[in-house]
């Protein structure tokens, strides 16, 4: 894909922003042939097209999208350690949707207000974010005020979820954002969006030392090398394969 | 859209004719995914494309059905890029677009309200009491059905016209379509969605 971009593109962002977009989206992939119902498996496959086109888009500003992909070593992906979380149960899936629709979602309204390199996708993914983040919100809602076993497995997933969301909000080299003003706005979405499906905001810290360091860093957790075997595992077996 | 030349007005006119490769009744400048067609020299063309959704798949078939059009046209260089900004909407597909879309059986998107999804009601699944001191969306103002539609223009049913109709999923067949049943006919469908 060749995509327009201007010539100097701070690398570190693009990867950063790229990475996540290229990880939640084979985590939700992973859903193919899995979702509850026959809806939500065309609407989890449909938000994991939007992000690898994003993630194609990003990468492409760092180098070759598909080296990048599928060539680099764990410690190399900057990803947040969010998006890398397994899939768990359904309202696992929609927590962590939750949690970073709602981030990418403020962040890239507010790329797309600047006029930084990372503008003309911004303004064009948020649009389809917006999307992503409604159905989150609609199924934490529903989810959280349903039956009192969905209402459980909606906070357990939230809870579980908690302490990887502190990372989010790390300055990124090459982003010009109001880091602190963006987390204040996400806190405030959230913790609107669990009061309306009866869910307590969860307790405890939002990032600390388990997490030896963080994504953003190429530090990743324990599921992440396994992921990263799966999606890599045929260009690497197959160099070049095309079909 | 700025276009130059006689030469350059003929090649994109050509390319408009193009279909969409996922929904062959739209063309490409029906579509609005066109922006512009630049010459260089005698044979050589330069046509920047716009992708719908920025992961839509569509737009690698639509490269190259522009190019093989473009060459039997006597181009000998076709070069198609994707350009981002200014970003593609809804808004774009042309008036006979949305209509050849409703004879098709597909809800053409609205025209622009604000951008982004209209948020819809799960339905009325509610088993689970709701503690009774509870501040549900209720209170909060929204209003007696929980989460509801907000009333803007309907969604018609592109078979029988009724502005009665309900929101199956967000998502359809593709990213940019949602699923939709008319509760006059009964008839399910595809809406473009508003992006």
């Amino acid at each position: 894909m060749t995509a327009t971009g201007p010539a100097t593109v701070p690398v570190t962002a693009a990867l950063a922003l790229g990475d996540d977009a290229l990880v939640l989206s084979h985590r939700l992939g992973e859903w193919a042939g899995h979702a509850p119902v026959l809806e939500e498996e065309v609407a989890l496959a449909n938000i994991a097209l939007d992000l690898l086109g994003q993630a194609r888009v990003l990468l492409s500003l760092a180098g070759d999208e598909d080296e990048l992909a599928y060539l680099r070593e764990e410690r190399a992906f900057r990803n947040l350690q969010l998006v890398e979380q397994p899939n768990g149960d359904f309202a696992h899936t929609i927590a962590r949707q939750l949690y970073f629709s709602t981030y990418q979602h403020l962040l890239y309204a507010d790329l797309a207000a600047g006029d930084g390199p990372f503008a003309p996708l911004a303004a064009k993914a948020v649009k389809e974010v917006a999307y992503h983040r409604d159905h989150a919100e609609q199924w934490t809602l529903r989810l959280g005020d349903g039956t009192e076993t969905s209402h459980e497995r909606m906070a357990r997933a939230c809870a579980a979820l908690w302490r990887y969301t502190g990372e989010m909000f790390q300055p990124v080299e090459g982003l010009a954002a109001d880091w602190a003003r963006l987390e204040e706005r996400w806190l405030e979405s959230v913790t609107d969006v669990l009061t309306r499906a009866t869910l307590a905001l969860p307790e405890g810290p939002r990032t600390g030392a388990w997490s030896a360091g963080a994504g953003r860093q190429g530090l990743h957790t324990e599921p992440f090398g396994r992921m990263l075997a799966e999606m890599q595992h045929l260009h690497r077996s197959h160099p070049g394969a095309t079909w | 859209m700025v276009t130059g030349t006689a030469l350059e007005a003929e090649l994109l006119e050509l390319a408009g004719t193009v279909p969409d490769p996922e929904l062959p009744v739209l063309t490409l400048r029906e579509l609005g995914v066109l922006r512009a067609v630049r010459v260089h020299g005698t044979d050589a063309v330069e046509v920047d494309l716009t992708p719908t959704y920025t992961g839509c798949p569509a737009i690698e078939a639509m490269s190259v059905d522009i190019e093989r059009v473009l060459r039997a046209h006597g181009m000998r260089e076709v070069t198609v890029r994707t350009v981002l900004s200014p970003a593609w909407s809804t808004d774009d597909i042309t008036p006979e677009g949305r209509e050849k879309l409703r004879e098709f059986g597909i809800a053409p998107p609205r025209t622009r309200r604000a951008a982004g999804p209209v948020p819809l009601p799960l339905g009325p699944t509610r088993t689970r009491p709701t503690a009774p001191n509870a501040t549900t969306a209720t209170d909060a103002g929204t209003s007696a059905a929980p989460y509801p539609e907000p009333r803007t223009e309907p969604v018609r049913c592109p078979h029988c016209g009724s502005a009665d109709t309900e929101l199956l999923s967000r998502f359809s067949s593709t990213a940019c379509k949602a699923l939709r049943r008319c509760l006059g006919c009964r008839e399910p469908f595809d809406h473009f969605k508003e992006l």
